[in-house]
Formats: structure tokens, C-alpha cells, sequence
């Protein structure tokens, strides 16, 4: 059985996105329409439908909206990496995404806490994935 | 607007919940059949009254599951519904089945929900997605394949954990709170033999002291899926006057959907399940005073405890106090799944859904054993599915 972790697989409406992470920097697109800023990447707006959306660089700094420590893999391809501390991290422009956090204490891990972003660069994959630590 | 309460369940069929199925394993077909035929008995309504069919999906066909359904039970029918709302498909069932009896499209509506493992064919390796995935997608261009999958986000108890991590941030966290709702349920559970943990009884501490799978759900506050089946029978008033039963009228419902991962919330404490019971009891024009059992979707304790205040029965962040100053069990001031809940009755798959529905109307019909409630006319079912995600709301009544 082959348990090799899965990895995002870029669609060209996502495509910017992962080639910033790449690049360590965060782009999440903007309507040029009503203003929202939208995460994931869409073609659409989900506030408005436009598409008229916009990539823009952001810092990627968010908050901690909240979190588990799971104690027993997720599924059986993080067998060997439990805990995983899953997040919701709600960056400082609004919306939300799924993460994990590293680099802090299970028991200084607080709802609220401020993140910033860890371009952890997948070896040999050309993939960074977005993850978080403590600011 | 709304239902007028002209459609009644008037059969019911439910399978023991088992740990390991006894007995050959039924494709889904076979299963649908047989929990057809179970309702249409208990209702003392025949094949031919037939003229509605509400399924959910058919390990047989992915695509014309209703049609699948009908040809392999032989029937021709005026309508004919998929609900696809994960753990609130069941209660999605029912007011959809209602709706077109009171449109007068259909007469009797059997929704049915096979919950055991399907045969494999001979020598096939055994299909590891849903293993691996769960509810989530990896279908290339899924959100979930790209953003949440990669990390590790996959399955319902971490998404549970989290919507518990922030209501613990939001209102405080009295563990013991929640798994008094465990432990009541078990009493419930003790009192009706069909329950996969009838004889078992719980304790607080026997909850609080099983290991924690993701921070800060315990073992004993998730549920353990079982094998297992179920079937209602909904009919006009016309049709149920020639049943056995007591009819169980539809009076309200409410529906409401809005994400598929958790991490979309718009709020992750305060949930589909609130505008969706204000809509059943505004359409029913009942107050929640006048519940005398809810029949709340439980999958994780933290469901139980959001349910019980967004659906309105005590103020936002107070349902901690609630549950330890109410008395949840049959017997109670606040009954709360009579049946045992899916925490100890059995999570049987889908069926699971359906056990809500199939205890209030048996509370109703004043067919539960050892657990009727003294008097019982009213109940508020909810189904939920995904991660609190999509939600449902019935009210049923006796006349
Ligand atoms: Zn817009």
C-alpha cells in the first residue's frame, strides 16, 4: 500500500497561488468588483459572482481561529506524524484557511494567537505548502 | 407558508444495530427491499399503495439511484427524490416526502436507508477511497483535494474538535458537561434492548477517562458506525386513516446548507441548525415549550450541545448549564434521544440519520418499551451532516 502523503495538484484557476508559495510569498485574489478579498482561489466571487478577480500579495499574518491536536491520524497517510495541530487560521484581511502550526508548545497553542506564515518547500515536488508558527 | 400537516409517517421499520452484521451481507438494493417491505408491513400498506420512492445513494449504481430502486422493487411511481445531504439526508427524506404528498403528487412515500456493508466481487481488492477520504473529495479541482486534504484536514472528528476548541475560546468548556450528554444518553440506551449498548451503563468519569482522539473530544463522545438499516412510510391523511398506528404528522420543517469544510464558516459555533429550527416552529406555530422530546443528531457530543442552544431550547453559550441542570434521560424534564442517540443506540450509516426520525414517531406512536415517555406528542428532530455543515429540522406531532 502506498501511503505517500498527498499533495495539492495546481489547477490554472489556483495556478498563482502556488506559484507565489513557491516564490515564499502569499497571493490570494481580491474582487476588482465589490472589494472581498477571497481565499480559496475561485473564478468566481463568492460574494458577487464577478469575475473580475484580482491577485493581490498579502503578508499572509492571520490569526488563530481554532485548532485541534489530533491524537490518532486524520487518515492513514499521517500515521507516523500524530500529533497533527490542524488550524483555521483567519488571516488579517478576513478569510479563513485550513493549516497546520508548527514550531509551539501543545499547551501554548491559544485560540486568537497570532500566526505567521512557514513556506514549507516539499523536496523534489515543487510544492511549498502554506503552514504557521507563532509571530 | 409551508406545510399544512396533511402527511403523517405511519410505518416504520428499523434493523438492530450490530457491530458485525450477522447473516449474509445484501447489496444496497436488496437491503432497500427488505426495509421496504418491513415499513410497508408495519404500516399495513401493500406494494401497489406505492407512489413515492426518497433514497440516497446505491453502492449498485452511481448515477439513477432512484430508478435503480424503483425497477429493482418493481415499482412505478409519481415521485421520485435523491437527498444527498450526508447526515441529514434522513431527516431531508421526510419533509421532502411530506411536501409531495401534500402537493398531492403522491399518497404513500416509503424513504428508506440500507446501512450494512455491500458484498465485493470475488477476489477484489477492497475500495480504499472512501477509507482514505472520508466525505471529502480528491477529485482533481476539488477545494478539499488542493486546500484541505494536504494538510491532514480530513474526516469528522478533527472538524469536530475544532468547532469545540472554539466554543471552549467563545463560552468556556465544562468537560463534564459534555459528557453528561453520553452518559444520559446511555441510560436511554440501557432501557431499550434494540440499543448496541443496552446492559452497558456509562459514568462521567468513564467518558472523561477514554482516550482522547483530537483535543478535546474523548472516545466515548464520538460514534462508533455499526451496521444496520432503516425505513419510514409517510402517507396522506386519507391513506393513514387505514393504518394501524397513531399518525405522526409533519408540521414544520426547516433546511439549511451553507459550506462543506468547516474552515468556510461564516461562524463555527453558531450553526445551520438555528435558522433551520426557526423556520419548522414559525411553519409548525408551536414554541419550543411545547417539545415534549428532541431527537437531536448526534454524532459527537458537541453536536448535542450546539443543537440544544441554536435550535433555541436555551440561550447561546448556556447550554453547558442546561445539560447539567436538566435531566436528559426518558424519565427527564428535558428528554434528549430516547432511543440511546446514535452514541449508544448505534450509528448505523446513513440509518443513523433515520433512528431520530423512527424514535420520535415510536415516542409518538407509544410503541418504545421500556423507554416511553409517560405522554409524548410533540418532537423536534434534527439531522446534520457533514461538519455541522448542512442541517435539518422536523417537527413531528400526534393528534
Ligand atoms: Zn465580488
Amino acid at each position: 500500500m502506498n501511503f505517500e502523503k498527498p499533495l495539492p495538484l495546481a489547477t490554472p484557476t489556483s495556478q498563482p497561488f502556488w506559484e507565489a508559495l513557491t516564490r515564499h510569498e502569499v497571493q490570494i485574489q481580491q474582487c476588482g468588483d465589490c472589494g472581498a478579498w477571497i481565499y480559496y482561489p475561485r473564478a468566481f466571487c463568492s460574494k458577487c459572482l464577478s469575475p473580475e478577480l484580482e491577485w493581490k500579495e498579502i503578508s499572509g499574518r492571520g490569526t488563530l481561529y481554532s485548532f485541534t491536536i489530533a491524537r490518532r491520524p486524520t487518515a492513514p497517510f499521517w500515521a507516523d506524524d500524530v500529533p497533527q495541530l490542524i488550524a483555521v487560521v483567519e488571516l488579517d484581511e478576513g478569510p479563513r484557511l485550513t493549516s497546520t502550526l508548527c514550531n509551539v508548545e501543545e499547551s501554548d497553542i491559544r485560540v486568537g494567537m497570532r500566526l505567521q506564515p512557514l513556506f514549507d518547500d516539499v523536496s523534489d515536488k515543487g510544492v511549498t505548502m502554506l503552514r504557521y508558527e507563532p509571530e | 407558508m409551508g406545510l399544512q400537516g396533511s402527511a403523517a409517517i405511519v410505518g416504520i421499520a428499523e434493523l438492530k444495530p450490530e457491530k458485525k452484521p450477522t447473516g449474509p451481507e445484501k447489496f444496497s438494493i436488496e437491503q432497500w427491499a427488505q426495509l421496504a417491505r418491513l415499513a410497508l408491513l408495519d404500516a399495513g400498506l401493500s406494494h401497489g399503495d406505492v407512489n413515492g420512492l426518497v433514497t440516497s445513494f446505491v453502492m449498485e449504481s452511481a448515477m439513477l439511484a432512484p430508478a435503480t430502486v424503483a425497477e429493482y422493487l418493481g415499482m412505478e411511481v409519481n415521485y421520485a427524490e435523491y437527498v444527498d445531504l450526508g447526515g441529514a439526508t434522513a431527516a431531508g427524506m421526510i419533509w421532502r416526502a411530506a411536501s409531495a404528498i401534500e402537493l398531492g403528487i403522491a399518497d404513500v412515500v416509503v424513504c428508506a436507508l440500507p446501512g450494512a456493508m455491500t458484498p465485493q466481487p470475488p477476489g477484489a481488492p477492497p475500495a480504499m477511497d472512501g477509507w482514505l477520504y472520508g466525505a471529502s473529495s480528491n477529485a482533481y479541482g476539488s477545494p478539499q483535494a488542493e486546500f484541505e486534504i494536504p494538510y491532514g484536514n480530513i474526516a469528522q472528528n478533527s472538524g469536530y474538535a475544532q468547532i469545540a476548541n472554539r466554543y471552549a475560546a467563545e463560552f468556556g468548556y465544562d468537560a463534564r458537561a459534555l459528557a453528561k450528554i453520553a452518559v444520559d444518553q446511555r441510560t436511554n440506551a440501557c432501557a431499550n434492548p434494540e440499543a448496541l449498548f443496552y446492559g452497558k451503563p456509562l459514568t462521567i468519569d468513564d467518558v472523561l477517562n477514554s482516550p482522547m482522539i483530537a483535543d478535546p473530544l474523548h472516545m466515548l463522545e464520538i460514534v462508533m458506525p455499526v451496521s444496520g438499516g432503516a425505513a419510514v412510510v409517510l402517507a396522506s391523511r386519507e391513506k393513514a386513516a387505514q393504518t394501524p398506528h397513531r399518525p405522526v404528522w409533519l408540521t414544520g420543517f426547516g433546511e439549511r446548507l451553507a459550506f462543506k469544510t468547516h474552515t468556510y464558516a461564516a461562524d463555527l459555533v453558531r450553526t445551520p441548525i438555528g435558522p433551520a429550527s426557526d423556520t419548522a416552529f414559525a411553519m409548525a406555530g408551536l414554541s419550543r415549550q411545547e417539545v415534549d422530546m428532541v431527537s437531536i443528531y448526534d454524532c459527537y457530543t458537541i453536536a448535542v450541545l450546539l443543537a440544544i442552544e441554536d435550535a433555541g431550547f436555551c440561550a447561546k453559550g448556556e447550554g453547558m448549564d442546561f445539560v447539567n441542570s436538566h435531566d436528559l434521560t426518558f424519565e427527564g424534564d428535558f428528554p434528549c434521544n430516547t432511543h440511546g442517540g446514535q452514541l449508544s443506540f448505534g450509528q448505523t450509516g446513513m440509518a443513523g440519520g433515520l433512528s431520530h426520525v423512527t424514535e420520535g414517531a415510536r415516542q409518538i406512536m407509544g410503541r418504545a418499551a421500556d423507554n416511553q415517555m409517560t405522554r409524548c406528542d410533540t418532537v423536534f428532530v434534527s439531522g446534520n451532516g457533514g461538519i455541522m455543515s448542512e442541517q435539518v429540522a422536523l417537527i413531528l406531532r400526534g393528534d
